[in-house]
């Protein structure tokens, strides 16, 4: 049975469930609780679980998310919502230096079961500061796993694997997509990490990617089918892990590739799957990998720039072409 | 003692209440005040035996020393109980030794060898102790403060949400003077103060940070507890070159924040006898001064109060100190005899707690496997 709900109310259902059965589970952030969420995500909360365990924090992201480090060390299950993932920056040092490491770091000592979420990608015309991408800068760190869905259902399952998760997860949502709607399950589920899902299948050509853009691609793939091209569309739904097999097996029967990541190019997770598919498919491969992605520039504010910037159907329509010589 | 002046103006040390230091600490058998010679002596000369260590390249990295701050660590954790946190920057070795690590593990961990307390892969900087809650060593100035914000809402949360009773743990958390001048310092002063955290911060206030002295690094430098003030919470300074002093001082205050369940802040008045690491030349600091504050020793100081009263005499304390070399020479022939971390075992072990791709998961240290039962639980 499933019933239709808005991703941030799967966000809340995830977060909702795993407090009732783990005492553990706390949220704390900016406006998570007299607010009911800066973005509505955690509304109600409050009300069901009581100030000791939704936790609304002053704007001091270094200070709030090294305390619930240090409260994971305890073996506490904090979850940390950042009102975006662009004021990480300021966090830089308890997020990547201390939660990743910390297990390493004490021998095997401390580990540190926290999970970091909030909004993340360009879209809504926020100018530079506003608009980070941080998959592009955080996958880099080892010790961290990174879940980044593009659908309700996928939100609530993987959010709930994040919470039990005993390594810190670092999970990425967008603000585009808080209001889209879509079927999830009634029963109660988890989704395992490391697992891509073959969004729509096809023969041609094989697009991988995660977020908000696989919505992109979904819609490009639409296009192209009316010109005889015909994509399979993988939801990586994890960066960290990543599933290989599941794309490898795909540019297997399409032998062709295009990888839609809205970070940056260089060195960025797009760059990193390209470089992993021609190295686990350099046989099968009959032209390079493609690459979408933001545009090279800070984000800009305009519409038309920001439209032009984002990894768009039309840029992914055009690196399919190219990619399966039908430019 | 006066108060002490010097070219440079570091008025920071008040030896004015020579009343004060000159009494052992209140309503405890001297017996206690005894081991708290022979730990202090025993930082010492494992911090000693840690300098020549380094010299002889048997210890890498970067490597700071706790000699002359003794009596902080020693004093402040002796008014704790065994269960509370207690986190630090990267100074911690005296830490370490003082909430009850073996010096072996301590050496072995400096030594880079898989019977070190992290396996090797923390260093100098970063020590931890799961049966002794200590939770680091931390080597990014001011980085722990957050963190021991944490683990006072963690105890508490545990403490109160979890298991129903009272808030019934406080966290000792130790920083520089240096650190003060982070954001991540004042966030945490601003989050214990709002959320009435069960927890200390120590400023292990010796004077300097690297080459700058505190009166060039910090505004209010005469009078920090101005800082936490701001925040609404209680402070007060302590003359850190005295154990007894400084127990005295810190008792009632562990007590208080017990009790009430909320921070304070302390202004803990020492000095560093040597440079800031290894490569210190020390050229930022006059000679007078050091000796000046060379005078203040604080293990000579209990030594002298110790041996007046005639708690211990002179064969004793050579007995003790011959017994404290012995144990730091066998901790460092133990660091030395225990096997260099292997690549193909260790590099992508600890990584992730799940084992996979090329991780391999985690295990507890030899440290913990040789202190069986006491495993230390979460919470
Ligand atoms: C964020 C950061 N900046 C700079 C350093 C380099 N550094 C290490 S120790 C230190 C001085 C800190 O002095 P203080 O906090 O007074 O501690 P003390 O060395 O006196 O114990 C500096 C600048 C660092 N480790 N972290
Ligand atoms: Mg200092």
């Amino acid at each position: 049975m499933t019933r239709t709900i808005e991703f941030r109310d799967a966000l809340n259902e995830a977060m909702s469930e795993e407090m009732r059965r783990d005492k553990r589970v706390f949220l704390l952030g900016e406006e998570v609780a007299e607010y009911d969420g800066a973005y509505k995500v955690s509304r109600g909360m409050l009300k069901e679980f009581g100030p000791d365990r939704i936790v609304d924090t002053p704007i001091s992201e270094s200070g709030f998310s090294g305390m619930a480090i240090g409260a994971a060390m305890l073996g506490l299950r904090p979850i940390v919502e950042f009102m975006s993932w662009s004021f990480s920056l300021v966090a830089a040092d308890p997020i990547l230096n201390n939660a990743p490491k910390m297990l390493y770091m004490s021998g095997g000592q401390f580990g540190c079961p926290i999970v970091i979420r909030g909004n993340d990608g360009a879209g809504g015309q926020l100018g530079s500061t506003h608009s980070w991408c941080v998959e592009g800068l955080y996958s880099n760190v080892p010790g961290l796993k990174m879940a980044i869905p593009a659908f309700p259902a996928d939100a609530k399952g993987l959010l709930k694997t994040a919470i039990r998760d005993d390594d810190p997860v670092f999970f990425l949502e967008s603000e585009r997509l808080l209001a889209y709607k879509d079927e999830v399950p009634e029963e109660e589920y988890l989704i395992p990490f490391g697992r891509a899902l073959v969004r729509r299948e096809g023969t041609d050509c094989t697009l991988v990617s995660f977020g908000r853009p696989v919505h992109f691609c979904l819609e490009a793939a639409e296009e192209l089918a009316k010109e005889g091209i015909s994509c399979e569309v993988i939801d990586g739904r994890t960066i960290r892990p990543l599933d290989l097999d599941t794309i490898v097996e795909s540019v297997r029967k399409t032998n062709y590739c295009v990888v839609v990541d809205q970070s940056w190019s260089f060195g960025s997770p797009g760059s990193e799957i390209a470089a992993q598919v021609h190295a686990a498919c350099f046989d099968d491969l009959d032209n390079a990998v493609g690459r979408v992605h933001s545009a090279d520039v800070p984000t800009p504010y305009a519409t038309e720039l920001e439209h032009e910037y984002l990894p768009n159907a039309r840029r992914i329509c055009e690196a399919v072409r190219a990619t399966t010589y039908n430019a | 003692m006066s108060v002490v002046q010097t070219s440079i103006g570091t008025d920071h040390l008040d030896f004015s209440q020579p009343e004060k230091g000159a009494s052992l600490a209140s309503g405890l058998p001297v017996s206690v005040t005894l081991q708290w010679l022979r730990d202090m002596m025993l930082i010492r000369e494992f911090e000693v035996r840690t300098m020549q260590a380094y010299q002889d390249r048997k210890i890498g990295g970067f490597c700071h020393v706790y000699i002359g701050q003794e009596a902080v660590a020693v004093g402040t954790i002796a008014a704790l109980r065994k269960e509370d946190p207690v986190v630090t920057a990267y100074r911690d070795h005296g830490h370490a030794l003082a909430r009850g690590m073996d010096p072996k593990y301590c050496m072995a961990e400096m030594y880079g060898r898989v019977g070190g307390c992290a396996k090797g892969k923390g260093g100098s900087m970063h020590m931890f102790d799961r049966i002794n809650h200590l939770y680091g060593g931390h080597g990014i100035v001011g980085a722990q403060t957050p963190l021991g914000a944490g683990l006072a809402f963690g105890t508490k949360y545990y403490d109160t949400v979890i298991n129903g009773g009272r808030s019934e743990r406080v966290t000792l958390c130790f920083l520089g003077d240096g650190a003060l001048n982070q954001g991540a310092f004042h966030e945490a002063l601003n989050l214990s103060g709002l959320l009435d955290l069960p927890v200390i911060y120590i400023v292990e206030n010796n004077g300097y940070s690297m080459g700058t002295s505190i009166n060039r690094g910090t505004t209010m430098a005469h009078a920090i507890c101005e800082k936490a003030r701001g925040y609404g919470i209680r402070s007060c300074e302590i003359d850190g070159m005295d154990v007894c002093n400084v127990y005295d001082a810190m008792k009632p205050l562990v007590d208080e924040v017990r009790e009430t369940s909320t921070p304070a802040f302390v202004d803990m008045r020492t000095y560093r006898f040597k440079g800031h690491s290894m490569s210190d030349p020390r050229k930022y600091r006059p000679r007078e001064e050091e000796e000046v504050y060379e005078t203040g020793d604080p293990i000579g100081k209990l030594r002298d109060q110790l041996l007046g009263r005639g708690a211990i005499d002179d064969d004793a304390l050579k007995a003790m100190a011959k017994e404290i070399r012995g144990e730091v020479r066998d901790s460092m022939k133990w660091a030395e005899a225990s096997p260099a971390p292997d690549p193909a075992v260790d590099l992508y072990h600890d990584v992730f707690v799940e084992p996979m791709g090329p991780y391999t998961g985690t295990s507890y240290p030899q440290m913990i496997q040789e202190c069986e039962g006491t495993q230390g639980q979460d919470g």
